[in-house]
């Protein structure tokens, strides 16, 4: 991967900063755009990188929101500002313990096997919150409100640029790892790794708790931000969040830096504008932007770029002199 | 010498196919083992039973002293017991030196090794063995794009990054340039001296094999025809017969 031109930190420096105290209006689809790019992120860890196309991610993400929900509201340490960041972090760290479990009977699925085997998961998180008492059962579950004066949405956009900051510069450094050289064996010929010895296994599993820790501190976020965790709609909804964490790492480009954060852009702004300007017709629109998106762009905006610009994208396409 | 590979009355049949019936062979530390045969005689099989593919229906295998029968893939390759395929593997998606960086003993791969950078030492060695089996030129270049006799000389270089005590390739040389070929036999030969690497090569070109190795088994419909000196075996009649009237 090339160097990436510094104007375009700057430009998203700018958003994250101003966007909320200019747009106090919009705050709560700023948040989300933060969230989306955390999502993308994420899923792209597995389903990029490693090509481990996961279907279930959205169970770190529901783990997160009631992790954080019932931390504040059973423990509290500290008070609201104290017991938040802390509650984000057991979120994500919950999340990362879940992926390590179920990691030892998921990961041993491969391609589509494993794609249906963490779709089930999901699906089975959302039956299980929705019939246990403890969280609220079906009937949902209420998050403490954050106790401020006006838009605490606000605060929210701020608290998920900050996620969606840690959460791509922490990828960032992972890649250049041997890890991301470890992803790509994987990716390209699992059993080739197996045969030299690379400890797949161990891979595998980092990898995933890897982006089950964004994926629960968004969780804790979301369902805060709602002020409600819906078993089935928020916290392990499947078809909306589970399903556009996919979507946006594939329209901007799978296995690029940039790729999950472009597609998280066009396709939350994408979205926020049916829903705007398509009244009745959104769930429709949207419905062929994703049949669109994958027949399209299978490689993304990034990865159909590359293949015309390889140069631009740090691959050499000619010989080196030995 | 001591004995780094023992393969003791191995048998594998795949829905009544015999490919191996009590296969024995040793390979010594140090030695240049060839293995021949016509084709189907069950070269293939055998290594993957070695390196634990597939279970065997029956016998032992050992390896440096240890019982590795039941061992599967990655253990056995953890011990330092590597292959290279027939129909060559690489990682494709990535270039020719980041498929030797990922490709260290596994020893060298800690957890917390999985977060650093690849360190220095490995890109020179990397580097080092790109040229040594003359790929120097083309190491930025995605293995997927190389030629499929590249794609076979890179598997051999990823395979010495790993510093197996034993290596089993097989077939080295199908696909290489016949003038290249000289030169591989002497890289074989070389990674045997110098890497102190114990070499068992599946082989079809008796020019080669007779050049390599030091003693010749030959298999023919999944049992061991012949073994011994290279000239001796090939001049068995036995094997003579197998390959005139194997098909
Ligand atoms: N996975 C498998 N399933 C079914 N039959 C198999 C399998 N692998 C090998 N065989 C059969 O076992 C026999 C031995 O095959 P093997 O690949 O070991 O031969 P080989 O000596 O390597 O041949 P070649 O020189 O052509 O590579 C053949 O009859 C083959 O069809
Ligand atoms: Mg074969």
């Amino acid at each position: 991967m090339s160097s990436t031109p510094r104007w375009l930190y700057v430009v998203l420096l700018a958003v994250g900063v101003f966007a909320p105290v200019l747009l106090p209006q919009i705050a709560s689809q700023l948040a989300f755009l933060w969230i989306m790019v955390v999502f993308a992120l994420a899923w792209d860890i597995m389903g990029g990188r490693m090509g481990y196309n996961s279907f279930g991610n959205i169970l770190f993400f529901g783990i997160g929101c009631y992790a954080l929900a019932v931390f504040q509201r059973d423990l509290n340490w500290g008070g609201y500002w104290v017991a938040l960041p802390i509650g984000l972090v057991f979120a994500g760290i919950l999340a990362s313990l879940a992926a390590v479990f179920f990691g030892v009977g998921m990961l041993g699925l491969r391609e589509k096997y494993f794609a249906v085997g963490t779709l089930g998961l999901g699906v089975a998180a959302g039956e299980i919150a929705a019939s246990w008492d403890y969280i609220g059962a079906g009937g949902g579950l209420s998050t403490t409100l954050m106790p401020v004066a006006g838009n605490a949405n606000v605060y929210w956009a701020y608290i998920a640029f900050a996620t969606a900051v840690v959460t791509f510069f922490a990828l960032k450094r992972l890649y250049v790892g041997r890890i991301g050289l470890a992803l790509g064996a994987i990716r390209d010929d699992e059993d080739k790794a197996e045969a030299m010895g690379l400890p797949t296994t161990r891979v595998k599993t980092l990898a995933w708790a890897v982006s089950a820790f964004p994926l629960g501190v968004a969780g804790g976020i979301v369902g805060n931000m709602q002020g409600f965790i819906d078993p089935r709609d928020i916290a392990f909804a499947g078809p909306t969040y589970g399903t556009w964490m996919i979507l946006m790492a594939i329209l901007g480009g799978r296995g690029t830096l940039w790729g999950p954060v472009l597609g998280a852009f066009v396709f939350q702004i994408t979205k926020e504008l049916f829903w705007v300007y398509l009244a009745e017709w959104q769930r429709i629109a949207l419905g062929v932007l994703i049949v669109a998106i994958v027949v399209f762009f299978p490689r993304g905006i990034l990865g159909w770029a590359r293949e015309r610009w390889p140069q631009r994208f740090g691959v050499r396409v000619v010989e080196t002199p030995a | 010498m001591s004995t780094l590979l023992e393969v003791t009355g191995v048998s594998k049949a795949f829905e009544g196919v015999k490919a191996n019936t009590d296969v024995s062979i040793r390979v010594n530390a140090g030695e240049i083992v060839g293995l021949i045969g016509p084709n189907g005689s069950g070269k293939t099989t055998l290594f993957n039973s070695i390196v634990g593919y597939h279970p065997v229906d029956g016998g032992t295998i050992q390896f440096a002293g240890k019982e590795i029968t039941t061992l599967r893939v990655p253990e056995i390759a953890r011990l330092g017991l590597l292959r290279t395929f027939q129909q060559t593997r690489v990682y494709k998606q990535m270039n020719c030196v980041e498929n030797l960086q990922i490709s260290t003993p596994a020893a060298q791969l800690s957890t917390a090794s999985l977060f650093v950078r690849v360190p220095k030492p490995v890109t020179e060695k990397a580097e080092a063995l790109l040229d040594f089996v003359g790929l120097s030129s083309k190491r930025y270049l995605l293995a997927g794009d190389l030629s499929f006799g590249q794609q076979k000389l890179l598997e051999f270089a990823m395979a010495l990054m790993s510093e197996p005590k034993l290596l089993l390739l097989d077939e080295p040389t199908a696909g290489i340039n016949p003038t290249l070929i000289n030169g591989l036999i002497d890289r074989l030969r070389r990674a045997n001296a110098e890497f102190g690497v114990t070499l068992l090569v599946i082989e079809h070109n008796m020019r080669v094999i007779m050049n390599l190795a030091t003693r010749l088994y030959c298999l023919a419909q999944g049992k061991i025809l012949a073994e011994g000196a290279p000239e001796a075996v090939r001049q068995d009649p036995r094997v003579i017969e197998a390959y005139l009237g194997g098909h």
